[in-house]
């Protein structure tokens, strides 16, 4: 198969996703980066299940999925196979959150430390989305979610978002990098870095969840923008465990982004909880600072 | 040519002469020896495979799956606990058809925490969709590495199969051993040829979610390939011995017991004791014999038929419990089935759990409770803390 590298598509539309679904345009951007030349691992979860259902499929590249938390070690087997056998195709995971910072992490942690010339890719809708929206590791502070419902006693998640990056930067890992659908050239440059270096990369890919978290999905990409221009989601890129670079921007309050997904609307009925949004408010402040985000002002 | 060798690594130098690809595991005890030499066989340049360090068995055997799925023939050893964390890719390399070769020192499960020899661990997966081999010498142990791989990889099985040996009994204890040449081996099992592959030059989703309109239908042929296998392994054992001289066409094979009127049917290394016990019970004028089951998964219900049709019971020693089960252990239920047309009692022994040593006096105590109709019971219980 060889096609033009601008049009050629490997994730095909037909698939089963929610209309404005932020992975399955993550899937698409990752695979146009990856190419043909690409071994796709993937993990039980909401893309495979979507796109998946036997006798279809929409990939175009080579796909295997076996369990919800193996994905980095079945990665591991394929490159260690294709290795042995002298084949030059990129192993390339696609996992879920819950997957990832959940369930999976010992795998991911063994197949990070042992070195695997694999690039695992997380597409992080902050919840396990295709069971019912019940909270993981990557669910952000107050977010309700099944398991995590803002109620007369709960304000929702009560724990902030798990650091992937960093702990899979304190592995060795070579590169390790965040982005969001909502910046699709940095998105597909991300990964086509991340392929082109050896070892073990990360990339953590911020993709707004329409059905999870309640909002209109035509308004996918302004949500992840809304993300990025509020600080709660960081685009960087760290390389052997040092932030290189991050994407800077002029900071808005959190409150246009928490306003915008059911989520969050227990914040802000019957009226804003002021004090639970400006924890929130220091959570995007703290990425700012750790990050490198805010654009500062000319001299 | 016959070397003394410890049983693990006779295990190894079988794996080794099947050239395995991709090698991924994890050590537990009484495997390590197996993994350790396999290790040292690649750190040497005499194994010419990747070794993977993984973190723990649940990765070791969805490293496989990878590996497997990849097109290289893989291979894995664990017991006991490990084999139970594995438990759930377990049943998923079966559904997904990856023809992966394992093998199982037998090991106790906890709690209590214990590292000896019984053979729940691998019973406890008999549905999983694996073959399961039981070795009762480290010469058999080692043979039947050989013939799993190759009746695993046979496009028209693909399944794959645990070799499971006794540990410490076998794993530990140092033998006589009839290692093949890898000239030998190599006109025996010929390299890996997977039925499909991950490849980019010919792209296809491995290992899809079904719905109910199409999963019963996986099961349904896991199940049929299972049957299948029956023929495979008779016929692949021919060959092994009609090659090497060690037959294994049977599924089970008997001792002395053409004119038995009490048959024991037992697994693994307790049937070299057995064998013993038999011939001073024969010597004594006594009608035993043994029937001894090699493949447990698949199930050869029609060979046990027919070699129980002239005893008048059954006793099945059982290294394993069947907690809750109107009969005490899992292959004397299944035996049961088997002649159960015929009315031949069947009795379920449970004893040798967590390595408690069975002895030829234990084994003639089954046979005289065989005889009485004791049923279902427990032998070699310490009576005083009951």
């Amino acid at each position: 198969m060889s096609c033009d590298e601008k049009t050629c598509e490997f994730f095909e539309p037909g698939h089963r996703a929610c209309g404005g679904c932020g992975p399955a345009l993550a899937a698409r951007l990752i695979t146009r980066a990856t190419g043909e030349n690409t071994i796709i691992v993937a993990s039980t979860g909401c893309m495979e299940v979507f796109s998946t259902p036997y006798p279809e499929t929409a990939w175009k590249t080579p796909w295997i999925h076996s369990l919800f938390q193996n994905a980095a070690a079945v990665a591991s087997g394929v490159e260690a196979s294709i290795k042995r056998q002298g084949r030059d195709e990129k192993v390339v995971v696609i996992a879920g959150d819950g997957a990832t910072f959940d369930i999976g992490i010992l795998c991911i942690s063994g197949a990070f430390e042992r070195g695997h010339d694999i690039t695992y890719i997380c597409y992080d809708n902050e919840a396990y989305m295709n069971t019912g929206i019940q909270r993981s590791g990557a669910t952000p502070y107050d977010a309700s979610t099944t398991t995590s419902p803002a109620g007369k006693y709960s304000t929702g998640n009560q724990r902030p978002k798990k650091d992937l990056p960093a702990i899979l930067a304190a592995h060795g890992s070579p590169y390790v990098a965040t982005t969001s659908i909502a910046t699709p050239k940095d998105l597909m440059d991300k990964v086509t870095r991340a392929i082109n270096t050896e070892g073990p990369c990360y990339i953590q890919v911020h993709t707004p969840c329409c059905t999870g978290w309640g909002f209109d999905g035509a308004k996918t990409m302004e949500i992840g923008k809304m993300a990025l221009d509020c600080g709660l989601w960081a685009n960087f890129e760290m390389v052997d465990g040092e932030i290189v670079k991050s994407r800077k921007v002029k900071r808005v309050p959190v409150e246009d982004y928490l306003k915008s997904q059911k989520r969050f609307r227990h914040l802000f009925k019957p009226q804003p909880n002021e004090a639970e949004i400006a924890k929130i408010q220091a959570i995007a402040d703290r990425n700012a600072e750790k990050y490198g985000i805010d654009i500062k002002p000319k001299k | 040519m016959l070397q003394i060798m410890e049983g693990s690594h006779a295990v190894a130098e079988a794996v080794r002469l099947c050239r395995p690809e991709v090698v991924s595991a994890y050590p537990i005890t009484p495997q390590t020896h197996i993994v350790e030499r396999l290790a040292e066989m690649v750190a040497d340049g005499d194994l010419d495979g990747e070794y993977i360090c993984v973190e723990s068995e649940f990765s070791a055997l969805s490293s496989c799956i990878g590996a497997s799925a990849a097109g290289s023939r893989v291979y894995s050893a664990t017991t006991s606990q490990g084999l139970a964390f594995m438990a759930e890719v377990v049943f998923n390399a079966a559904g997904m058809r990856q023809p992966i070769i394992m093998t199982i020192a037998n090991r106790a499960l906890g709690a209590p925490l214990n590292i000896w020899n019984d053979q729940q661990d691998s019973l406890f997966l008999r549905d999983s969709g694996w073959m399961q081999f039981y070795a009762e010498d480290a010469q058999e142990a080692t043979d039947l590495h050989f013939l799993a791989y190759k009746v695993a990889e046979r496009h028209d099985i693909l399944l794959p199969a645990f070799v499971c040996f006794d540990g410490f009994i076998l794993s530990h204890t140092f033998e006589p051993v009839d290692i093949p040449t890898q000239e030998e081996i190599d006109a025996y099992l010929p390299a890996f040829n997977p039925y499909q592959r991950l490849d980019a030059k010919k792209p296809m989703s491995f290992g899809m979610y079904a719905t109910p309109d199409y999963y019963q239908e996986f099961r349904y042929e896991i199940n049929a390939a299972m049957t299948r296998a029956k023929d495979a392994i008779r016929e692949t054992g021919k060959e092994f011995g009609e090659m090497f001289g060690r037959d294994y066409s049977g599924l089970v094979e008997g001792y002395r017991l053409e004119d038995a009127d009490t048959a024991i049917v037992a697994l693994g290394s307790i049937c070299g004791t057995i064998k013993d016990a038999i011939d001073e019970m024969r010597d004594a004028g006594e009608k035993v014999g043994l029937l001894k089951i090699r493949s447990f998964r698949p199930f050869p219900a029609e060979e046990i038929k027919e070699a129980l049709k002239g005893v008048s019971q059954v006793a099945v020693l059982e290294k394993n419990i069947n907690i809750g089960s109107r009969m005490l252990g899992a292959v004397g239920l299944e035996v049961k089935d088997a002649v159960y047309k015929s009315g031949i009692p069947v009795y379920s022994y449970v004893g040798g759990l967590g390595g408690r040593d069975i002895r030829k006096k234990d084994i003639k105590q089954l046979v005289d409770w065989a005889r009485e109709g004791r049923n279902d019971c427990f032998f070699g219980l310490r009576e005083e803390v009951l």
